[in-house]
């Protein structure tokens, strides 16, 4: 039983192929062309890699914010669904999920049964979002992937004390012009994120395990940052932390199937 | 009397020279790293073009964000007052100036006299000043001067719903993807930012005559449709409406030099 879940965020598109709760194939593609396109072509991707056709795919279900425009779903379900489900999957201790996108952070809180009971997310400013730290690394020309690593030389991190993405554009080039350390700012961007997590993930109230999953929970500083705040050990799936969600949509798809008599 | 302005804001500076009343210099910069820089260089072409040196000024007043540290500013004031009384001098039945800066945006309200009523501010979020058009007009790479008039060839403009400039990027980045026309989303893109001011402009209310000061002023595109969603026609300045600032300034360094008001 093949089923199929597409992630389609505001800035990469995640998918997963999956048979009886083993995962075959997965991809990650950014999104530089018409969504249809993209999740197309990612579909054609993931399939090649597992060996097989559309045709063999027994169900798919797209989610993210681009979650309308996935050609070949057979239906949609909210992010908060898949996170947990996948969550789940991958750490059945999970009851904290913090997921840090591009554009998005959302925290859930799920029972011992998966079902979620609480979550928050940021919908309407985009602050301490994957976004953030990528307008920082382009006004700083830094790549992505180096900015925990030049955080981490940072003996007295600078205050960054904007929240919106644009403004703290400005704001860290204002730093560099006044002769602050780069690894001072690079670190006091990572602080100010931190921050904004922790203001949206507090309220669902956060309790062990802890999963941290989305892009950005690849950068090692985000992380122990968020360890240093909430006093719990955050936790990492075993897997690209960008797939979680993709995986949840597969076995939801899954489950799915599972119901349907006759399959 | 020589009398000068310099108003030292986050993306631009400007410098304005008055003799006995008659404004006979300015000019308009883009900033340099740092404001008594950029206050340095943007009043050294004011004053080369009106044939005067430093030691000609009388007086000097510095308004906008980095008024504090201009060294060869005799006072400062902020840019809140210095465009209420600027536009209001310029066209005195003036009572609301909306100014939308390169990093904030500002509705004023005036007396009669140009001083300051009330005002609002939003200066936390992009969203509805200079730096969203110009985060947008790098997406759509084309020239933050670009957006107005090729918005004004749009039929159907682009619909941006997120307030955030970041959601907003992924909506017009979409609209890209998709192959609408330039015109649309830079239309799109106008209408979400009068969208933001008129937001700001409700909650101070207006009262007629009104006018825009401030770079974004110069965006007809913006500038229509704010007049259609206010239903009021602005009026018109007879100077650049980024220079308003340093008008007023100007205007204060007068009142201070002779003794009245600040």
């Amino acid at each position: 039983m093949f089923t199929v879940g597409c992630d389609f965020g505001a800035l990469a598109a995640k998918i997963a192929v999956m048979d009886n709760g083993r995962m075959l194939s997965s991809a990650i593609r950014g999104i530089t062309a018409a969504p249809e396109q993209v999740a197309t072509d990612l579909l054609n991707a993931a399939l090649s890699d597992a060996g097989l056709r559309a045709a063999d795919v027994g169900c798919s279900i797209s989610t993210g914010w681009g979650r309308k425009r996935v050609p070949f779903a057979d239906s949609q379900v909210g992010e908060g669904a898949c996170l947990a489900r996948g969550a789940q999957w991958l750490l059945p201790s999970t009851r904290t999920v913090i997921d840090i996108g591009g554009q998005n952070i959302r925290a859930l809180s799920i029972n011992d049964a998966g079902k979620i009971v609480d979550s928050n997310s940021n919908d309407k400013c985009a602050a301490g979002s994957g976004r953030f730290l990528e307008v920082a690394a382009e006004a700083l020309e830094l790549k992505l992937g180096d900015m925990a690593a030049v955080a981490a030389r940072s003996r007295t991190p600078a205050k960054v004390s904007s929240q919106c993405c644009v403004f703290a554009e400005s704001e860290v080039v204002t730093l560099l012009n006044e002769g602050r350390e780069l690894a001072d700012i690079v670190a006091g961007v990572h602080d100010s994120i931190v921050r904004r997590i922790v203001a949206i993930a507090g309220p669902v109230g956060i309790k062990e395990d802890v999963l941290v999953c989305g892009g950005c929970a690849k950068n090692e500083r985000l992380i122990q940052g968020l360890q240093a705040h909430i006093k719990l050990e955050m936790k990492r799936p075993e897997v690209d932390p960008q797939l979680v969600g993709a995986i949840g949509a597969a076995l939801l798809a899954q489950d799915r199937l599972r119901k349907q008599p006759g399959t | 009397m020589i009398l000068a302005g310099c108003d030292v804001g986050s993306l631009s500076a400007e410098a304005l020279v008055m003799k006995n009343g008659t404004i006979i210099a300015a000019e308009i910069i883009k900033v340099r790293p740092r404001p008594e820089q950029s206050a340095a260089d943007v009043m050294g072409l004011a004053l080369a073009n009106a044939g005067l040196g430093y030691s000609d000024i009388d007086y000097c007043v510095a308004t906008g964000y980095g008024r504090e540290n201009i060294p060869f500013a005799n006072g400062n004031v902020s840019e809140i007052s210095c465009h209420g009384r600027g536009a209001q001098w310029l066209v005195p039945s003036i009572r609301t100036v909306i100014d939308v800066g390169g990093q904030d945006c500002k509705v004023i309200r005036v007396d009669e006299e140009g001083r300051l009523q009330n005002f609002v501010m939003n200066d936390k979020c992009a969203a509805g000043t200079g730096r969203f058009l110009e985060f947008m007009a790098k997406l759509l790479r084309v020239g933050i001067e670009d957006l107005g008039p090729s918005a004004l060839e749009s039929e159907a403009p682009v619909s941006i719903t997120n307030v955030c400039s970041v959601y907003a990027e992924t909506e017009v980045l979409y609209s890209v993807y998709e192959g609408r026309a330039t015109a649309d989303i830079a239309a799109g893109i106008n209408r979400a930012m009068a969208e933001r001011v008129r937001a700001l402009v409700k909650r101070v209310g207006v009262e007629e005559d009104v006018c825009l000061t401030g770079g974004v002023a110069k965006n007809a595109g913006v500038v229509k449709e704010l007049e259609e969603m206010l239903r009021v026609e602005p009026r018109g300045l007879p100077i650049d409406p980024q220079l308003v600032g340093a008008l007023g300034a100007c205007l204060f360094a007068n009142d201070q030099l002779h003794g009245s008001g600040a």
